[in-house]
């Protein structure tokens, strides 16, 4: 169980990051935390010619607050935001859901955008972003985007990124005056998220993200839901993801969550 | 008593001329494991020039190998050889089976693979990432065959056959009487009956498989360094299967090997395979297994399908047993299975005292990894039909479940009790272990928090087990699965020869070595307690020794760390081993003290008279005497340098005519109890109170007896919540990495309350008995037990998955909306994948009908294909490199259409492979004008995945057939929309995409 | 920026419990076998290699990491604590390893190595962990010996003991 190998590039600039993506296109891999790519290696799942180390870039280590939005940069741990003061006030919701983030060994070296990109559809860091409507910066040799949260998910393990961009950061919106909550089902503590879900309150109804049930995580809005409308709309949503069986749960015990899980969270925010 | 001992678990006490044994001390392993000093086999050097070996394994659960392709890895720079079954086969022969017939059992695939990770090559190179490398070279072609993965399924009629000299997949048939059940039963008012599935799971040391080999080619020997566990009767089975003597296999034990279980038995077949190869390569190899590699193909606890029904009277009284055991042993039966099913053949009655009892007992193979040595070995299966049967007996009679286990508990008065089946249970008091736990574990305190619950409206039960816990295995309990004219003809098999020296140096400082082969069990912490009381000296003054070579060394077939013989065997033969020498040198003590022998004391360093404690000898100087004066010993002193002992119980004594083994020679007992909760929501179960009652006789260290029995609960909750070696019908292994196989953690894992009486074994020297395994007998049920009661259901299978239980306790689901999306159909087992779907696409079914079978189409929306060959006009084959996410892997493929119907439907047949695993997959499409001049293409699909991507992605590999078959349509719609290529041809890109999904948890 | 080629090895240098070493690998080296079979220091431990079992845990820059999960390549130049940097002295053990010792938290000890990382880097930024604390912090690790109570037990002890040590220290 040893990696195949590789050519290994410690860049210490963005600009040789790009190059090297632009020269070895979908035979290089951006090594960040490595939390899921050095796994993948040492199975030979992947068999990148390079890996380009983005870690001792000191411009992609920001977390930087902004008027309305946070950016966090690619070489962001998730113990970097994790112990960021200004978490619990400017992302309530990233300080609900981080702490289940793996455990302590690997939050101190895996990076935020080190999970976006890797795209699990259990992740918890993907339903944040779909669940706050942030976005992804992606910068290639050739320009810049910024991709919204739910065109950036393209399946499974599979995004909007083409081969020869970085992942640059992602901004996520501080909103204020809402209440968000979060609660996910795992076999284990620390266990990849059977289902996750995501509550925030919204100016017009409440928004319920879900992940670990579809393909990508997948919110949805509501106006606001009285009585048994709340039950229905669940259902209908739970319906909708299109949970399937696997050998931790099955497609009707996702279900059951979502409908069960989704109505506690709503009621937490919109009480 | 009981106190003490369980205080003294939580401190250190100090030297006074309170003896050693049954005082916590400190242990002499800690120092050097807790400062990284360890000498684990993959801590230790080799020699310069030593080649590292790596396994390439079967994808595939049976099929035929046709042909295996090695020339690009021979030739990769730093490989040394590459290995097949032909070329192993060729210097071994088949390790031997433990049942009369004439089937072969290979540590390597020869022709055939019957379980996914059998080994199919050994690639021996420079160092392991080159041999990894070259394995990816290799190209075996292979002709499945359909697999066979339930016990049961195998012994029906129609079922594939594994082994031709295993008819119908039974390697062995054997039905037993004791008393008379037949009248039992039918003279009972009740009958209850109860049909299990105990699944597959096992103990997975942290650390795993580990073989260096040598051979010298002068003296045609071997030399072995394993982190094998013994039964070192598999030094035999290993000797023949190399070709030599056992006197030419040299096998050795690193010094510290990281945890077993039992599982590090299963490390014999690859210690033949290393073995091997450093013969062809005339190198040493060095072989370390990876963890992927001891999840798939290590060793397996046994599975097992049972019937248990009872003749029971109306007080709850069992009157007779009826078991129908059939045992899962994988693929290969190999040494030293069916022990799995026999280790409890004394004890099919448990704790209870049962007359009549009928068992027929079959063994079978099927396309799963070869089972072995797991910690219980036999226990957990039995008891989880007896004591779940024990349950349902007082739901079934309206009595209290503790109500019916007091009613059948054997005598306190009766020991030593000859059970029905054999076994002489050596001592006890069930009573008032009971009696004892229900009052000190608080029970009616507990079913007071039950009812509270309850009144809540929270799902909260309880559950008992009363299990005996059998240690010291007799050598010979294997046997019985022959027929008593078999036994007669291969002569007696019996005992259980426990070995142990004792030696004093010119110093006269002792050394004590045992073949006991701890795997963190702290032997050699007791040993020193157990010889310094017998020299009068403090445990530092002994330095223990429990490595094994077996060129060197005393040790017996039964050697080993296994059936928790260690208290109960191996210290008591230390024991006598020491005292043996004590008294030689009491003799010459007295000669030098003028004093008679009796009235020699050993104590506080000196060897003392009693009458007069002013007149003694240092203990040094005594015992280097015959080092250095064997002249002025007395005559009949003999010497006292070097003492070994050989100790077997008699009472260990082989099957007899009727079939009755005392399969074990101590029985220990314990009673549990617990309260669970199961939450609504989640139907996840919490353990809220533990109680764990243990009588082990006599306790030698009480910090280690609750040591084993918290590291057994804490297995035992694994297996009862978490853990499943699970399987496809198909014979793919799903659950390939320890973010699927899930062992309990910190979170997981609570203390249990422990509590113990000492009833000391009038068999053993010490009158200690096992007490490693019990947990893992007692804790399943038990927590079985509690979940039962809790959601008031019959049935419960292990493990306690909350997506399984919701299934058992939620009626029907909320149907989807009308006008919403339907739920897939629910797929159960099968893990075949299936889907449906459709796509617009522009241009007439007759040109999208051209399009899909024109191999440059193919080809050109297949990303990274070489080559696309047309074989025929409805076949293809395709060489194809894919990156799909960060997964890449080369595939070959092959893809067949039938029933054409132009330009309205075909169906695609065919299959891929690479290095990842395997697919094959039929997919009907049909093409319907849309009624605007496109076409509407739908599409239902079948696939299915194996090999290692089945193992390690199987958490998403559902979604990701959708993704990749959906993408392949939607490319296909693109192209004929004048689109660019993109997507992937959905065979081989839903390979890569699967290859890719590693679920793990990091 | 350093390229390393994936067919040569690379001078690596880093400091491993304070002192300075050096060793040679390929860019697909790990860390674990870089230090147990480059450096020589096989006190850490292998059991999963994907991540999970935390045995190989190591410090590298004061960061808790799998040493199975980073290459060799990448902590050029850091500095590394190991479980062999622990113990005061060759012949005597710390707090944390003494309170092992006395609570029986280990048995066959293969897992220890990690366990003991995590807590030692953990207990000097946390001096006042609660139960539930340490025990979220130890979920990262797999043990299948002690059932894992003695662990948690021996770490509370630790921790009180290094924070009244610590407070003799300043009190003095």
């Amino acid at each position: 169980m040893k990696p195949p190998a590789f050519d290994y590039l410690r860049a210490e600039t963005v600009g040789e990051v790009l190059d090297g993506l632009a020269q070895q296109g979908g035979d290089a891999r951006v090594l960040a935390g490595g939390q899921s790519l050095m796994a993948m290696l040492n199975m030979r799942l992947a068999k990148p010619k390079l890996l380009i180390d983005i870690m001792r870039i000191p411009e992609l280590r920001k977390i930087e607050r902004k008027t309305d939005a946070v950016v966090i940069g690619a070489g962001v741990r998730q113990a970097d935001l994790l112990a960021w003061p200004d978490l619990a006030e400017a992302l309530p919701l990233v300080a609900l859901a981080l702490p289940c983030v793996g455990h302590m060994q690997t939050r101190s070296r895996g990076t935020i955008c080190g999970s976006l990109a890797h795209a699990d559809p259990s992740a918890e860091m993907p339903l944040a972003l779909v669940a706050l409507g942030g976005e992804v910066l992606l910068r290639s040799a050739r320009r810049r985007r910024r991709v919204a949260a739910k065109d950036f998910f393209a399946g499974m393990m599979l995004t909007a990124r083409s081969d020869d961009e970085l992942i640059e950061g992602i901004s996520l919106p501080v909103i204020n005056g809402s209440r968000f909550a979060f609660r996910e089902v795992a076999r284990r503590h620390g266990d990849f998220a059977i289902v996750a879900c995501a509550a925030t309150k919204t100016p017009s109804g409440v928004r319920l993200a879900v992940g670990g049930v579809a393909d990508v995580p997948t919110a949805r809005d509501w106006p606001r839901l009285e009585g048994s409308a709340v039950d229905d709309a669940l259902n209908a949503f739970a319906y909708e993801l299109g949970a399937r069986d696997d050998v931790h749960a099955t497609a009707r015990y996702r279900r059951d969550l979502v409908r069960m899980i989704g109505r506690d969270l709503i009621g937490e925010v919109l009480r | 008593m009981v106190q003490a001992a369980v205080q003294s678990a939580n401190s250190v006490d100090q030297g006074d001329d309170k003896p050693w044994v049954g005082r916590s001390i400190e242990r002499v392993e800690d120092a050097a494991l807790l400062s990284g000093r360890g000498r684990f086999i993959d801590d230790l050097g080799v020699q310069p020039g030593t080649l590292h070996a790596t396994i390439l394994r079967s994808p595939h659960a049976h099929a035929d190998i046709v042909s295996i392709d090695v020339e690009a890895a021979r030739r990769l720079p730093g490989v040394a050889a590459v290995l097949t079954g032909e070329q192993i086969k060729a210097v071994t022969t088949s390790l031997v089976v433990g049942v009369k017939a004439p089937v072969e059992c290979w540590p390597i695939a020869v022709e055939r693979v019957r379980y996914v990770g059998e080994p199919v090559a050994v690639i021996v190179a420079t160092d392991r990432a080159r041999a990894e490398d070259a394995a990816e070279l290799i190209n075996v072609a292979y002709r499945p065959r359909a697999a066979t993965v339930d016990p049961l399924g195998a012994i029906a009629p129609g079922a594939p056959v594994l082994h031709d000299g295993f008819p119908g997949n039974l390697a062995s048939d054997r039905a037993f009487r004791y008393g008379d059940p037949e009248k039992a039963f039918a003279d009972a008012p009740h009958r209850f009956s109860i049909d299990i599935r105990y699944p597959r799971n096992s103990c997975t040391p942290i650390e795993t498989y580990g073989v260096v080999a040598s051979h010298d080619a002068g003296e045609d020997a071997f030399e072995v360094l394993a982190n094998f566990q013994g039964p070192f009767s598999i030094h035999t089975v290993i000797a023949r299967a190399l070709k030599v003597p056992g006197n030419r296999l040299r096998l050795r034990t690193p010094p510290d090997s990281g945890g077993s279980f039992g599982v590090k038995q299963g490390v014999f077949p690859y210690i033949v395979l290393i073995a091997a190869a450093a013969r062809v390569t005339g190198r040493p190899v060095k072989w370390i297994e990876d963890r992927l590699e001891h999840l798939t193909a290590s060793v397996s606890a046994t599975n097992r399908a049972t019937t248990l029904a009872a003749a029971v009277a109306a007080d709850g009284k069992i009157l007779a047993l009826d078991w129908d055991q059939v045992e899962d042993c994988g693929a290969h039966l190999r040494a030293p299975e069916p022990a799995t099913l026999y280790r409890m053949h004394g004890n099919m009655t448990g704790a209870y005292d049962i007359g009549h009892v009928r068992i027929r007992n079959r063994v079978v193979v099927t396309n799963k990894t070869p089972t072995g040595l797991n910690r219980g070995f036999g226990g957990p299966q039995v008891y989880f039909a007896l004591e779940r049967l024990v349950q349902r007996i007082a739901i079934g009679l309206g009595l209290d479940p503790l109500d019916v286990i007091e009613r059948n508990l054997i005598e306190a008065g009766a020991f030593p009790y000859r059970t029905a089946t054999g076994a002489l249970l050596d001592s006890g008091n069930y009573q008032d272990a009971i009696a004892r736990a229900v009052e000190q574990g608080r029970l009616a305190e507990l079913k007071a928090r039950r009812d509270a619950a309850r009144a809540e409206g929270r799902l909260y039960g309880i559950g008992f087990t009363a299990v005996v816990e059998p240690s010291v295995s007799n050598m010979g309990y294997i046997t019985t699965v022959l027929t008593a004219a078999e036994r007669r003809k291969a002569g007696p098999k019996n005992g259980a020869q426990a070995t142990a020296t004792v030696g004093l140096d010119p110093v006269g400082s002792v050394t004590v070595h045992v073949a006991s082969v701890p795997q963190g069990q702290g032997h050699r912490t007791v040993l020193s307690q157990v010889v310094a009381d017998v020299f009068g000296l403090e445990p530092k003054d002994i330095r223990v020794n429990t490595e094994i070579d077996t060129a060197k060394d005393a040790w017996s077939i039964a050697s080993g760390n296994y059936a928790s013989r260690f208290a109960a065997a191996v210290a008591g033969t230390a024991k006598i081993a020491a005292e043996r020498v004590a008294g030689r040198l009491a003799r010459i003590a007295a000669s030098q003290l003028n004093v008679e022998a009796a009235d020699i004391v050993f104590a506080r360093g000196f060897v003392t008279s009693k009458q007069n404690p002013e007149n003694r000898i240092a203990f040094s100087r005594v015992a280097a005497l015959s080092h250095w004066s064997p002249g002025s010993l007395p005559d009949d002193a003999g010497q006292t340098i070097r003492e070994t002992v050989f100790w077997t119980p008699p009472e260990l004594t082989p099957p007899g005519e009727d079939d009755r083994i005392n399969s074990s020679l101590c029985h220990g007992f314990i009673f549990d109890f617990c309260g669970v909760e199961i939450d609504r929501i989640t139907l996840q179960t919490r353990i809220d109170r533990y109680v764990t009652m243990h009588d082990c006789g006599t306790i030698l260290h009480p910090g280690m007896v609750n040591g084993q029995i918290r590291g057994g609960f804490a297995q035992a909750l694994g297996a009862a919540l978490y853990e499943e070696y699970a399987y496809a019908e198909d014979g793919s292994f799903l659950t390939g990495t320890l973010a699927d196989y899930l062992l309990p953690t910190t979170t997981e894992v609570p203390e249990p309350e422990i509590f113990h009486m000492e009833t000391p074994s009038p068999f053993t020297p010490l009158g200690a008995k096992g007490v490693g395994e019990g947990n893992c007998m007692s804790t399943p049920v038990c927590l079985a037990n509690a979940v039962a009661d809790a959601l008031g259901v019959a049935d419960i299978t292990l493990p306690l998955v909350p997506a399984r239980l919701a299934e058992l306790v939620r009626g029907a689901e909320p149907p989807p909306p009308a006008d919403g999306v339907a739920a897939a159909p629910a797929r159960e087992s099968d893990r075949r994948l299936r889907g449906e779907g459709q796509a617009s696409v522009r241009g007439t079914p007759e040109q999208v009908w051209v399009m899909l079978l024109d191999p440059a189409t193919l080809q050109s929306i297949i990303p990274g294909c070489q080559r696309v060959d047309k074989i025929t006009e409805t076949h293809f084959r395709a060489d194809v490199t894919l990156g799909i996410g960060p997964v890449t892997g080369r595939y070959r493929a092959d893809v067949e259409l039938f029933d054409l119907d132009p330009p309205r439907a075909v169906t695609l047949r065919g299959g891929a492979t690479g290095a990842l695993g395997f697919g094959s997959a039929e997919g009907r499409v049909t093409l319907a004008p849309d009624g605007s001049g496109g076409t509407k293409l739908t599409y239902s699909y079948d696939a299915a995945i194996g090999g290692k991507i089945a193992s390690i992605g199987g958490r998403l590999l559902d979604g990701a057939t959708r993704v990749i078959i959906g993408q392949f349509f939607a490319a296909l719609a693109r192209r004929a929309g004048g689109g660019g290529a993109s997507g992937g041809f959905s065979l081989l890109a839903l390979l890569a995409k699967v290859a890719g999904l590693f679920g793990g948890r990091r | 920026m350093s390229r390393f080629k994936s067919d040569a090895r690379h001078p690596i240098h880093v400091s491993l419990n304070g002192e300075p070493v050096a060793g040679e690998a390929e860019p697909r080296t790990l860390l674990s076998d870089f230090l147990r079979h480059r450096l020589g220091a096989t006190g850490t431990h292998v059991g999963c290699e994907h991540g999970v079992c935390g045995a190989c845990t190591v410090v590298v820059d004061g960061m808790l990491t799998r040493s199975c999960l980073t290459l060799a390549a990448q902590v050029d130049g850091c500095e590394i604590r190991t479980v062999e940097g622990l113990a005061p002295a060759a012949d005597r053990l710390g707090v944390l390893q003494q309170a092992f010792r006395r609570h029986h938290a280990l048995q066959c000890g293969f897992c220890t190595a990690g366990i003991l990382m995590s807590l030692d880097h953990y207990l000097a930024r946390n001096p006042a962990p609660t139960e539930a604390e340490i025990r979220d912090l130890l979920s990262g690790h797999l043990c299948r010996c002690t059932g894992y109570t003695p662990i948690i037990q021996a770490a509370l002890e630790a921790a009180a003991q290094l924070a009244s040590s610590k407070k003799e220290t300043s009190d003095a």
